[in-house]
């Protein structure tokens, strides 16, 4: 392939992977920043949304569209609910001490996982696109007759994964909205800059707590919804979504909102454009070395605030 | 307090009872012959988890219409046959562990079913080393490249060397010189990788490209760009949960002007071929190792196979007609255990102090007829390097079926030996 048609083409490969890995590593970080634990389970809750996701879809009868639009909703909230209940019976439980709710929820990784192929299966199954067109791309060189149009050879995407882009960018938009200019986030903010305060101004901080965790969830869950008409659920998918989010998070500095957007473009676009032109092997290796320059050199991450 | 034992009439009565209660239960009955009527444990190395899931899923359905037909007919010797299935997670370590566990805690007479080449490559030691005869169904070229040893043995399927070389002639006179090859990055690919590449220049043609695939892979979209334009074949076998999303991406990647394709049906085996997004395979070619949608020249013994596995006419489970079959693969453990049995049969096997008198039976087997116990085809078994040889066919999708369009003979699939196990000690 052509340079130009194919940097276009890891370019728009990339872009889904960013989208998709922005939402998830936003629920980390949020998690993070307002609850100051490691979720280790959050890949699980991304993998339950796909998997729920699927139950929905196969259920419901009709247009693909009609099973589609109702697992948007109902992944999320299942998972929602799921994580609100591990934050009632695990987290809670050990006081929210950073070391014991590492522990706590490796074991609530395993338990989702092993619950999911008991219930689901081992097998891989496909979510039907509500809508899924090929678009060629044309691009443009220097032929016979100067410049001409023509479409090379796999220069194309679909509508769908168009769709996953804009979807991406609007939740993220609703997430910054609500977290700037309701109730609900000036409360969540309050309760990430100082949860004594907070406490003593009358702000339900376990309930908050819950409300985030859950909240979290549910943004792995949807970010799995948008992508498993692409990828397939299958009960172990929730492995690299971790990985990525937690490199995602350190990079852009934990519980940054801002840090976690870019950094997840910066590795998400890198991953896409490194595993298209040398190998997907290479652009794991370089996403962590930067976690790993990141860390000498700006410990608070792109975005964090120094600790006292 | 001791307490005298007496045999009263009540009690000699009960037992009495119970006695011929067991004499007359046919199970009993059926395998009174033997010497010893407890049944021959064949421990089953299963794929329940792991990229391996949904070809363990269907290599477990026909060994258990396999057994049953088995213990139906008698059983081995006039014992029963009884199957423990073990997962091992499509995973070499567990595997190893699996098979030592055969050994040791569940006194298996012998082991058996394992696909994929590097759980194979994994095992492999762990039943040299435990003595313990090893029947894989892999399509792997390492038992016969003389990588393994005198106690694995793969008599039932046949292996990816021979399977491409007799591709490679219908590639290169009927689809293109000028291949491409997509394959996924473990053994088992680069089986694909190293004999259809010899196999094709041996035609005249050449690879243009190498594209490796872990197996683990989901999203293959960033691995397309590397074919050439001026490819004419695209060559593809791929393995793991994502198979479908791979075909679906590649149909994507060429829209309406792609090359010729050939592929390996591993790339869609247990995938429905009417899945959307699969629409471009049409006129597609495909190798299969036994047609999955029933032929118009099906023989009695594949009727009989599909049936008692419960498979429909269009390759999928009886009871569900999306669950579809890896039926390109799953014969083998039908025909493995069938030789099982006739190589018990023929060395009198009698408990594992008899192991080494199954091997040198199994290894005395040449020619397999087409038969109820083979039904994907004749077969010839070569026992000094372990290896089975057979037909292969090669399907074209019309109106969404694959159409057998050309049968191999088993010369085409035949090779140099490259091992003599009969010469390696016990």
């Amino acid at each position: 392939m052509d340079f130009g048609p194919h940097l276009i083409l890891a370019i728009l490969e990339g872009a889904v992977g960013a989208s998709v890995l922005a939402l998830t590593a936003l629920g980390l970080s949020l998690v993070f920043g307002v609850m100051r634990v490691v979720n280790v389970a959050h890949g699980e809750f991304f993998m339950l949304g796909a998997v729920v996701a699927w139950f929905v879809a196969s259920t419901l009868a009709g247009h693909p569209a009609v099973g589609f639009l109702a697992a948007l909703v109902i992944a999320p909230l299942v998972a929602g609910v799921i994580a609100m209940v591990v934050d009632r019976i695990v987290l809670k439980q050990v006081e929210y001490d950073p070391e014991a709710t590492i522990v706590g929820t490796i074991g609530v990784l395993y338990i989702l996982q092993q619950s999911a192929l008991m219930v689901y299966g081992p097998e891989a199954r496909p979510v039907e696109p509500p809508f899924s067109h090929r678009i060629a791309l044309p691009w443009v060189d220097w032929g016979e007759n100067g410049f001409g149009f023509y479409f090379p050879w796999g220069l194309s995407t679909t509508s769908y994964k168009l769709f996953v882009i804009v979807a991406a960018i609007a939740i993220l938009l609703t997430f910054w909205l609500v977290m700037s200019r309701t109730r609900i986030g000036l409360i969540m903010r309050a309760t990430q800059l100082d949860r004594e305060t907070a406490l003593a101004f009358g702000i339900p901080v376990q309930r908050v707590y819950s409300m985030v965790f859950g909240f979290g969830a549910a943004l792995a869950a949807l970010a799995a919804v948008l992508i498993v008409p692409i990828q397939q659920a299958h009960y172990l998918m929730g492995h690299d979504p971790l990985l990525l989010s937690f490199i995602v998070v350190i990079i852009g500095g934990l519980g940054s909102v801002r840090g976690t957007v870019v950094a997840a473009l910066l590795i998400g676009m890198s991953d896409g454009i490194i595993s298209v032109f040398l190998s997907p092997t290479l652009s794991k290796i370089i996403a962590t070395l930067l976690v790993a320059l990141v860390l000498v050199f700006r410990p608070q991450g792109l975005y964090g605030k120094k600790m006292a | 307090m001791t307490k005298l034992l007496k045999t009263s009439r009540r009690t000699l009565l009960k037992s009495a009872g119970a006695g011929a209660l067991m004499a007359s239960s046919p199970l009993l009955g059926r395998f009174a012959s033997a010497q010893s009527s407890e049944p021959i444990k064949i421990g089953f190395q299963q794929h329940s988890t792991g990229i391996g899931a949904a070809y363990g899923r269907w290599y477990g359905r026909t060994t258990d219409a396999a057994v049953k037909m088995i213990n139906e007919a008698g059983g081995i010797n006039g014992r029963p046959v009884e199957i423990i299935a073990e997962d091992d997670g499509t995973d070499p370590k567990r595997g190893a562990e699996v098979v030592e566990k055969f050994a040791n805690q569940h006194n298996c007479d012998v082991a058996f079913g394992t696909l994929f080449s590097h759980v194979v490559i994994g095992s492999a030691p762990a039943a040299g080393e435990q003595k313990l005869p090893y029947f894989v169904v892999s399509e792997g070229h390492h038992v016969a490249s003389g990588g393994l040893n005198r106690y694995t043995m793969q008599p039932g399927i046949t292996d990816v060397k021979s399977q491409v070389q007799a591709m490679a002639p219908y590639v290169a006179e009927n689809l293109g010189k000028k291949v491409t090859m997509i394959f996924p990055d473990f053994a088992f690919g680069h089986d694909h990788r190293d004999f259809f590449t010899a196999a094709i220049e041996a035609q005249g043609g050449e690879v243009l490209e190498h594209i490796a695939v872990p197996p683990a892979e989901t999203s293959f979209t960033k691995y397309f760009p590397k074919i050439p334009r001026d490819t004419e074949v695209l060559y593809h076998v791929m393995v793991g949960p994502a198979v479908l999303t791979f075909v679906k991406e590649l149909g994507e990647f060429f829209g309406p002007s792609s090359p010729a394709i050939f592929g390996f049906i591993d790339s869609l085996e247990a995938v429905d071929l009417a899945s959307p997004g699969l629409e471009f395979l049409e006129g597609t070619y495909f190798w299969e190792g036994n047609p999955r949608y029933a032929q118009e020249d099906q023989t009695s013994y594949d009727k009989n196979f599909r049936a008692a596995v419960g498979v429909d006419e269009n390759g999928a489970s009886v009871s569900d007609a999306s669950d579809v079959s890896t039926y390109a693969h799953m014969f083998g453990c039908w025909e493995t255990l069938h030789i099982i049995k006739a190589g018990m049969e023929s060395a009198d096997y009698q408990g594992p102090a008899d192991r080494q008198k199954l091997i040198e039976a199994v290894e005395a087997m040449t020619d397999m007829a087409e038969s109820d116990a083979h039904p994907q085809g004749p077969k010839m078994f070569n026992g000094k390097t372990h290896q089975v040889f057979g037909v292969q066919y090669i399907s074209k999708v019309e109106n969404g079926r694959l159409v057998k369009v050309h049968t191999t003979s088993i010369e085409d699939t035949m090779y140099p030996d490259e091992v003599d196990y009969t010469t390696q000690s016990f």
